[in-house]
């Protein structure tokens, strides 16, 4: 496995299916299928949250990705009957120029990385990432952005709400159709 | 407030008043307040009069605004009510009254009362900016607002396609005018640096400028002075127009704006008492003006087209006087002319209005009998313009030709015999309206009908001016002193006015030879027009023809200005515009085409395309900053 | 974190998450149907999630600003998946279709 081989098989295992998981979703022709192997990888994601210390930020990716958000997906698609294997696909170069341009972006960030010489400055702190220290945190120092965050998830809902409303021509049009 | 400001301010009002709001006022009230303001302003005027009576240097001056300030070079609106001005001022807002209360009835008819009201008053605001101005910017500014009147009024009725040619007509060649007025303006801040009067013209009179560059801005100045005063070759303008309403005419285009030129000399009188040369080219276009207008009158058969040839030929009766160095008889003949010769056209107007709008004499012909009043002042003006005896006209004329006798013999001659013609032209005029059988032939002398006190009150009064108007500036030889105008402005003069004083002899012989030149204008006339009742001549051949075809000078114009112009600009539209811009622009356009046609395919609306654009721009930038950094 | 962990290098997390990145960007580009459009992006908010925490860890940051930033990027994205979402569904009411190839009014 060369340069893989000294890093702890549980990492290697995890990003294995963290990769293979997203490039499915890209992959699959089924959106059902996309938005199971969507989820499947914010598990994984999560698993890496807890190697890293971030036992807090596991837990709510699973409630808020996972859960809330995928199944919204999940809901849209089978609300609009999307659930089958209908969707065009686009020429094979579009595929090829989506590939260029997606890996000329891969390697330029990874270029920028490796110039960058990163410090690493390793705490041996416990329970950062703990709900007690990031409560702290955000209502100290970051409560401004948090009230913010209120305020637009009230508009985020407004503006869903407003958009998803059908109003009478519509029904008229769609009662037409 | 400072009283120029209320003199200047009434004739503005009205006009914004009339401007913004006339539409939606009736009729008699709007041309009420149009008149209203330029008595109000009159009245201002008077009241100062004293004030500046009593000091013999008196002026009262104002400061309104500085515009700004060229490196000490001050373009500044500055005012001055001094002895001259007031007196312009007088003419102006005085007859400027009358004609505004004559128009009230004159314009009853007309659809927009309000607009020509709202164009006079401003008219009065420019003409009183022009005159009280201190500097030659004001006076500029004032120059150009008449200017633009004129244009308006003129073309007051531009419905008519022809009324709005002669609006242009008189715009394009004032401007022509204005061009000189302007260069010789140039001049003056380049030699003096600064506009203001009471700066540059007592360094002038000082005597220690080269007598060039004063001949040159006199000179340059005195175009201006022919363009707004039509003299030859920019006088054209003048006869055509007549389109605009009468009391325009008579406002404008007889009593003030044209007197401008006249007021610009007088003004710069220092200047040009120094300049021999520019005051021998005044003299000589001044003559032949007189010459060629009274020449062309005497042909004519639109009653207003021989008081406007009538008008040209005095006005260059008073550039003759201002060319031998008479400035005080100049303003003189001025004053005396703004009387009968807005008595003349507003008596022509009433005329006019009395038979229905029709213009030649021809079709006229014994309207005394209905028309009394207009036909006895119509008549005291005729007779004041002929020169007879005691009558205004009878002193301002003489003593021009008094002067000009004193300076040039052959001018004197020349001036005579363009006073005989005035004397024949205008009765023929007289007679050929009033006197004799009705020639008439779609309408019945029955139907023409005396106007209403609105219009003859203005006519009654001008004719009590026009006979005495005379006392103004009444000779030496009756007096033993100088005359009261003579004697006002004289302080206004820096460089002291030579006054000729013949003896008796001289003075009884001229005016010997006035009195015949009136007699025989008036048995020349009366033998044609009366005793053989001939009808007017239409001109047909000989001589009579190319007057009546006044010289065939509007014809040359085009044939030697406006043709070559037309074809100028061909040949560039040909070269320029066909050639080179079309060239350009349509060989721009297929290569246009063609990189539209390749970037067409870019933007395509459809956002997959947008996004590999906008993923490889970022690579393209991040990988910049990364390789350049 | 467990010993065995202690062989992990961050470069390792940034090549992990510049991967997923890319196969987001990817699917982005690549796909038509607008649902799946959404869920790449997500994809790609994840990657960036995913670094910020390998920061975190990496940098001794006490104060857990990553980790903050993580939140913040939740909440973007959950309020950005519920309005894309009425959005796409809006367009289906009109147009029958998710296909964003069909989508072209941005030219007018």
């Amino acid at each position: 496995m060369g340069v893989f081989s000294n890093l702890p098989l549980p990492f290697l295992i995890l990003s294995f299916l963290t990769i293979l998981g997203a490039l499915y979703v890209v992959t699959s022709k089924n959106p059902v299928h996309s938005v199971l192997a969507l989820i499947l990888t914010f598990f994984t994601i999560s698993a890496h949250y807890v190697l890293l210390n971030a036992q807090f930020l596991a837990i709510v990716n699973l409630m808020v990705y996972a859960g809330a958000i995928m199944v919204l997906f999940l809901f849209v698609l089978m609300l609009l009957n999307l659930n089958k294997e209908s969707e065009p696909i686009k020429s094979n170069l579009w595929g090829i120029a989506a590939a260029i341009s997606a890996g000329l972006l891969l390697v330029v960030i990874t270029a920028a990385f490796q110039t960058a010489g990163i410090a690493v400055m390793k705490s041996n702190a416990e329970g950062i990432g703990l709900v007690k220290n990031l409560g702290r945190v955000l209502m100290t120092e970051y409560l401004v952005p948090f009230e913010l965050t209120g305020i637009l998830f009230v508009s985020a809902m407004v503006g869903a709400v407003l958009l998803g409303k059908r109003d009478k021509n519509d029904i008229v049009k769609s009662e037409e159709i | 407030m400072n009283p120029i400001a209320i003199i200047l301010l009434f004739p503005l009002l009205g006009f914004i008043l009339n401007g913004v709001f006339g539409h939606k006022l009736p009729k008699l009230v709007s041309s009420s307040l149009g008149a209203l303001m330029i008595l109000l302003s009159f009245v201002t005027a008077i009241s100062q009069w004293s004030q500046i009576a009593f000091d013999i240097n008196g002026s009262i001056s104002w400061e309104a605004y500085t515009f700004f300030n060229l490196d000490g070079l001050l373009f500044r609106a500055s005012f001055a009510l001094d002895r001259l001005s007031i007196w312009m001022t007088l003419i102006i807002t005085g007859i400027g009254t009358l004609i505004h209360l004559y128009s009230m009835s004159y314009m009853d008819h007309d659809k927009n009362p309000a607009k020509f009201f709202s164009y006079l008053n401003f008219f009065v605001f420019n003409m009183l900016l022009l005159v009280l101005g201190s500097n030659f910017l004001m006076m500029f500014f004032g120059w150009e607002g008449v200017g633009l009147c004129s244009y308006l009024l003129i073309g007051f009725w531009y419905q008519n396609a022809s009324f709005g040619a002669a609006a242009r007509k008189a715009f394009v060649m004032n401007r022509i005018g204005d061009l000189g007025l302007l260069l010789g303006m140039f001049l003056i801040v380049k030699n003096f640096g600064s506009l203001e009067y009471n700066e540059v013209l007592p360094a002038i009179a000082e005597g220690s400028t080269s007598n060039v560059v004063i001949t040159s801005i006199a000179i340059l100045l005195f175009i201006g002075a022919m363009g707004k005063s039509a003299q030859i070759p920019l006088f054209t303008w003048l006869p055509d127009a007549m389109a605009g309403p009468t009391p325009v005419s008579a406002l404008i285009h007889a009593a003030t704006m044209v007197t401008a030129g006249i007021y610009l000399v007088v003004r710069c009188q220092a200047m040009y008492s120094l300049a021999p040369m520019a005051q021998e080219l005044i003299l000589w276009v001044g003559l032949a003006t007189a010459l060629l207008g009274a020449l062309i009158g005497l042909r004519q058969n639109d009653i207003k087209k021989v008081l406007a040839y009538s008008t040209v030929s005095q006005l260059g009766f008073m550039f003759v006087a201002l060319g031998v160095g008479a400035y005080t008889t100049a303003l003189f003949h001025v004053t005396t002319h703004a009387f009968f010769k807005a008595l003349l056209f507003l008596g022509a107007g009433s005329v006019i209005h009395g038979v229905q709008d029709r213009q030649d004499i021809a079709t006229m012909g014994g309207l005394k009998k209905m028309m009394p009043i207009t036909y006895i002042t119509f008549l005291v003006g005729t007779l004041a313009i002929s020169g007879f005896p005691l009558l205004s006209g009878f002193f301002s004329k003489d003593e021009i030709l008094a002067n000009v006798f004193h300076h040039n013999i052959i001018a004197y001659v020349v001036l005579v015999f363009a006073a005989l013609l005035t004397a024949t032209y205008m009765f023929r005029l007289l007679f050929l309206t009033f006197h004799g059988e009705f020639r008439g032939t779609d309408y019945k002398l029955s139907d023409v009908h005396e106007s209403n006190w609105k219009m003859t009150l203005p006519l009654i009064i001008l004719a009590i001016l026009s006979v005495l108007g005379g006392a103004l500036n009444l000779p030496h030889y009756l007096m033993h002193q100088e005359g009261f105008l003579a004697s006002w402005l004289k302080p206004t003069f820096l460089i002291f006015e030579h006054a000729e004083h013949s003896d008796l002899a001289t003075e009884i012989g001229l005016i010997s030879v006035a009195v015949f030149v009136f007699l025989f204008g008036w048995f020349y006339s009366r033998n044609k027009y009366i005793s053989k009742s001939e009808s007017p001549e239409s001109g047909s051949e000989g001589i009579a023809k190319v007057l009546a075809n006044k010289f065939y000078i509007d014809e040359i114009y085009n044939k030697l200005i406006v043709r070559p112009i037309e074809f100028f600009g061909d040949v560039l539209f040909a070269l320029f515009d066909t050639l080179l811009l079309y060239g350009i622009t349509f060989s721009i356009n297929p290569i246009l085409r063609f990189t539209g046609r390749l970037n067409r395919k870019i933007q395509n609306g459809n956002i997959e395309y947008y996004l590999i654009y906008m993923v490889g721009a970022i690579a393209l930038l991040l990988g910049l900053n990364l390789f350049f950094a | 974190m467990l010993s065995i962990f202690h062989s992990l290098e961050i470069s390792h997390y940034i090549y992990l998450s510049t991967v997923l990145f890319s196969i987001g960007l990817f699917g982005v580009l690549f796909r038509r149907n607008a649902i799946i459009l959404l869920m790449c992006i997500e994809l790609m908010l994840n990657a960036v999630n995913l670094l910020l925490a390998a920061f975190t860890e990496y940098m001794g940051d006490m104060q857990a600003n990553g980790q903050m930033f993580v939140f913040f990027i939740m909440v973007v994205a959950a309020a950005e998946a519920a309005v894309g979402l009425a959005i796409i569904v809006m367009v289906y009411r009109n147009t029958r279709k998710t296909d964003v190839s069909f989508l072209d009014q941005l030219k007018d």
